[in-house]
């Protein structure tokens, strides 16, 4: 009886300790999302995903590479929270998160902004030089 | 009548390009002189509070553009740009870069080339400007910066308002 409390609690702690280093892993192992569109196939990988949540076979059957390099592209765009992972029965299906892929339009909108504010202001000086050009 | 003018921001993140396509109502000439005369440029090419200060201006090929965005308080960005070529009031192209006053290039920071288009469009002018990265985590770099220098700016224009509302 001693005994087993003694593993059940070992076993506890174990757990607790695993708990958290996966959290730290993983907080680690977050990546940027540039990263993972940098690369073509990652960005073909995207492109069909988008259109229907996958399974990793029927991924690799799309492209000429291995099955492992398709496990490899698909871990990354997971770390870069791209991907979610959904069990459906035995088979695993991937499918995009959205949220990650508005960050990136968040980006470029700042930068439209500053295109917008830059050409507003020629707007004003070419509508100033025409008008002093009248008089 | 402003807010009916083209304005097209595209990005290709595949060919790590922007394409920016904006109408303005004034001829060919006008623009084309908006967009190569430092006397004119320093007017619009920063974006408020930010205001544009340039040092050289050598409007040629091979002759190059230095320039600085200042901010309200007085700090500086420098930036340069190397024209390529130039075929006057229908195209330039050139190298942006980032610099130090004294124009010399810092060779950390991305470059991307410019290459602009002037087209009449009856009585108006459509510019196109498509800027190429190298990278993609160049035009990530750039985005990033301006985003960060945006948020300042905003920051110290709020700082300002609120000094004033406060005498």
């Amino acid at each position: 009886m001693k005994f087993l409390i003694f593993y059940l609690r070992s076993r506890l702690v174990a757990y607790i300790f695993a708990t958290d280093w996966l959290r730290n892993y993983k907080k680690k192992m977050r990546r940027d999302i540039f990263q993972a569109i940098a690369d073509p196939t990652r960005r073909a990988i995207i492109a069909l995903i988008a259109i229907h949540a996958m399974t990793p076979n029927a991924i690799s059957e799309r492209f000429d590479i291995t099955r492992q390099s398709v496990s490899k592209h698909l871990r990354i765009l997971t770390e870069c929270q791209l991907l979610k992972k959904e069990q459906q029965g035995r088979e695993i299906y991937y499918q995009l998160d959205i949220k990650q892929m508005k960050e990136i339009d968040k980006w470029l909108e700042q930068f439209r902004k500053i295109w917008e504010d830059r050409y507003s202001q020629l707007d004003d000086l070419l509508l100033n030089i025409k008008n002093k050009t009248k008089k | 009548m402003k807010n009916n003018l083209l304005f097209d921001f595209i990005v290709d993140k595949e060919k790590n390009t922007l394409t920016m396509r904006r109408e303005f109502l004034a001829n060919r000439q006008l623009v084309w002189d908006a967009h190569t005369k430092s006397e004119l440029l320093n007017q619009w090419f920063a974006p408020k509070p930010l205001t544009t200060k340039t040092k050289v201006m050598d409007f040629k090929e091979g002759g190059s553009w230095v320039y600085a965005m200042v901010e309200p308080k007085g700090k500086e960005y420098w930036g340069r740009m190397d024209y390529e070529k130039i075929k006057p009031i229908e195209f330039y192209s050139g190298l942006d870069a980032f610099c130090d006053e004294n124009g010399n290039r810092n060779p950390d920071l991305p470059r991307a080339k410019w290459n602009v288009y002037f087209k009449e469009h009856s009585e108006n002018t459509i510019v196109e400007t498509l800027i190429q990265y190298e990278s993609l985590s160049d035009l990530e770099t750039i985005i990033k910066m301006g985003m960060k220098e945006g948020i300042t700016s905003t920051f110290e224009s709020l700082d300002e308002l609120l000094l004033t509302l406060k005498k």
